[in-house]
């Protein structure tokens, strides 16, 4: 098992040094840093002092060595854009991003598996055919769309709910949350439904395909067979087997939606990493687009291995070392 | 065998499958009894019924098969037109199951400990822990050797033999008065088919258990069942004592079908078998649906079906033995 965990972060090490190179190299192609740090006006002295300071003038493999060294230490340089510490901008809009991010993930589980494993037992039911259709429409609408009309309901309309903004923060040490003021929590309800719609839709279409799937197979009719109340067959056997696609997925999808909550957090004006990006991005602000970069990167690797792990919690045939059967 | 009450009596059973092109009459017409203690061998071509009339008897067809006429009695009381939940009740605790793959019957992702534990205090009045003991008691019943360890193994750890003998311990833990065994040897390798068989045999003989033995293995019947019924597209063709079928079937179907056993005693140049195949249930034949096959075949056989007839030993549903029929 320990060493099973280590050969998975020996195995992130390459990746994430891929991805370190990519984020790298975007310093050198895309836009020149120096004439947007320089202004206007300069003077050639003074724009070799700068080339000189900021390393430039070495070679590309020691500013790579660098770059990467300082990137292990939480070292980003300075936004172009805000003139402050990368990693500084990043951990103040983190809590929010992740705090959304929670939040459509948990809507997205705690609706989604109910409704997939209805769907999957009640086939023909009109609920089911309800939810199959409203499914097409969460995996189809994109989500800038579902944000704006979900704004022009419950905001513009009914008055319900803000249409920005993360309301009224807690500071609790370096970490600001919403969760703890009533206009926060309003704040996060439309963003997380607009982020969480679609793995809300895609979660219960795979838990339901799964269900069906394991429905079908000889150890559910073996356990209704032995006279199992139906919730033991429904949940204890059927489910847990459908749990390891859906494991992964989920994961992958989480990795999604800390990603790419940029669309969200646009619509949104969310105060979090996407916003924070696409705004870089606005700017050329390279420092902070390569830092994002490798930090989804990490977001990914990580989550991965946490869903390696679960796999293990989940399915006992792939547990190496127990005792042999009898063959 | 008369002067006992049947535990089971299938009268008339018929099961249909609607579909969109119509509806497919899977089983019909098919009555039997077994007695309390009894092993009734049901043999017969891959689709002939015997399955269906299984998962009939258990309660379990897939839907969108129905019964639509006839009864189930189990000791006495119908149970075809029981609401799942009181079903429900009587499998495991009165009636179990097992099923052909061994492989694929046990849940892969339980303990064969849990999945005993389960069943046993879902019919018993016991606790987990008595629960447990008892799991225990049956694996070393079924000859599992160091149960108390291997309980705790997952299936994957046993082989298909081992995990046969498992789904058996499963099956039979609630002791159940009556066991509806679909092929359980079929995936098994020879050398373990022979083992199973005779543990099944002596569990059900010790504990009075009745059985309906459902195979397509002639040794097996002839070895373990007390009477057999042969099918064929939905009906049952023949049905009497074991050693009367076997030795001299009535049926022109089940004697073809014991003429199929290859002898040991002597080389044959060719095996023997019955020309043609089982019609499909959406295209079965006027009259008796084994007549385009039939050796015997006469007028009467292509206009009516003949239900089961007297044959002496054994009943036959073979228009041969239709007293008012002139031999044609």
């Amino acid at each position: 098992m320990f060493a099973f965990i280590i050969n998975r972060i020996l195995q992130a090490i390459p990746v994430m040094l891929a991805v370190a190179l990519i984020s790298f190299a975007m310093f050198a192609y895309v836009g020149d840093p120096v004439a947007i740090m320089l202004g206007q006006d300069f003077t050639e002295a003074q724009r070799d002092a700068l080339v000189h300071d900021l390393g430039l003038d070495q070679p590309f493999w020691v500013q790579f060595a660098t770059f990467t060294g300082h990137a292990i230490r939480g070292e980003f340089g300075l936004s172009y854009r805000l003139s402050r510490p990368v990693a500084e901008l990043i951990g103040e809009r983190a809590p929010a991003t992740l705090e959304l991010a929670f939040c459509a993930a948990v809507l997205a589980l705690a609706v989604g598996v109910p409704m997939g494993v209805y769907t999957g037992l009640y086939r023909n039911s009109w609920l089911s055919r309800f939810f199959l259709t409203f499914s097409l429409v969460g995996v189809s609408l994109p989500t800038f769309l579902i944000g704006i009309l979900l704004i022009l309901v419950f905001a513009v309309w009914l008055g319900w709910l803000p249409s920005f903004g993360r309301g009224d923060t807690v500071q609790l040490g370096w970490w600001s949350t919403g969760f703890l003021t009533w206009s926060g929590i309003k704040a996060l309800i439309l963003p997380s439904i607009t982020l969480g719609l679609f793995q809300l839709t895609l979660i219960m279409r795979l838990v339901r395909a799964e269900m069906l799937e394991v429905l079908r197979t000889d150890y559910i009719k073996f356990a209704r067979a032995r006279g199992l109340p139906n919730r033991a067959v429904h949940f204890g056997h059927a489910l847990k087997n459908t749990l390891v696609p859906v494991i992964t997925i989920v994961g992958l999808q989480l990795g999604a939606i800390i990603a790419f909550a940029i669309v969200t957090e646009t619509v949104f004006q969310w105060p979090g990493m996407g916003l924070l990006f696409i705004q870089s991005v606005g700017v050329a602000d390279i420092p902070v687009m390569s830092a994002y970069l490798l930090l989804i990167a990490l977001v990914f690797v990580s989550i991965n291995l946490i869903v390696d792990l679960l796999y293990y919690a989940v399915d006992p045939r792939l547990r190496i070392g127990r005792g042999k059967g009898g063959h | 065998m008369s002067n006992t009450a049947p535990l089971l009596q299938v009268k008339n059973l018929r099961v249909e499958f609607p579909t969109r092109r119509g509806t497919l009459v899977a089983l019909d017409d098919v009555s039997f009894d077994i007695a309390p203690g009894e092993v009734l061998g049901v043999v017969g071509e891959s689709g002939a019924g015997k399955s269906m009339t299984g998962a009939a008897i258990i309660g379990l067809l897939e839907p969108p098969g129905r019964i639509a006429r006839g009864e189930i009695l189990f000791a006495g009381k119908r149970i075809d037109n029981l609401r799942y939940e009181q079903m429900r009740r009587l499998r495991g605790k009165e009636i179990g199951a097992i099923f052909q793959d061994p492989l694929t019957t046990l849940n892969p992702l339980y303990t064969v400990g849990h999945q005993l534990v389960e069943t046993i205090t879902t019919h018993l009045p016991l606790n987990p822990a008595e629960a447990r003991k008892r799991a225990i008691e049956w694996l070393e019943h079924v000859g599992i050797p160091a149960a108390a360890q291997r309980i705790d193994s997952y299936p994957h750890e046993f082989s298909g033999g081992m995990r046969q003998r498992v789904v058996i311990a499963l099956a039979l833990c609630a002791e159940p008065k009556l066991i509806v065994a679909d092929e359980p040897t079929t995936a098994l390798d020879v050398s373990i088919q022979a083992q199973v068989i005779a543990l099944l045999k002596t569990l059900a003989r010790e504990k009075g258990t009745a059985m309906m033995l459902v195979t397509h293995d002639m040794g097996v019947i002839a070895e373990t069942a007390d009477r057999v019924a042969v099918m064929y597209a939905g009906r049952i063709a023949e049905i009497g004592p074991v050693r009367e079928v076997v030795k001299h079937a009535n049926h022109p179907y089940s004697a073809g079908l014991m003429a199929s056993i290859p002898p040991l005693d002597r080389r044959v140049e060719r095996l023997a078998q019955i020309d043609g195949a089982m019609p499909r249930l959406s295209a079965i034949p006027q009259g008796c649906a084994y007549n385009p096959r039939c050796p015997q075949v006469f007028g009467k056989c292509r206009e009516l079906r003949p239900d089961l007839l007297d044959a002496v030993t054994t009943r036959a549903a073979c228009w041969l033995y239709d007293t008012e029929t002139a031999r044609g």
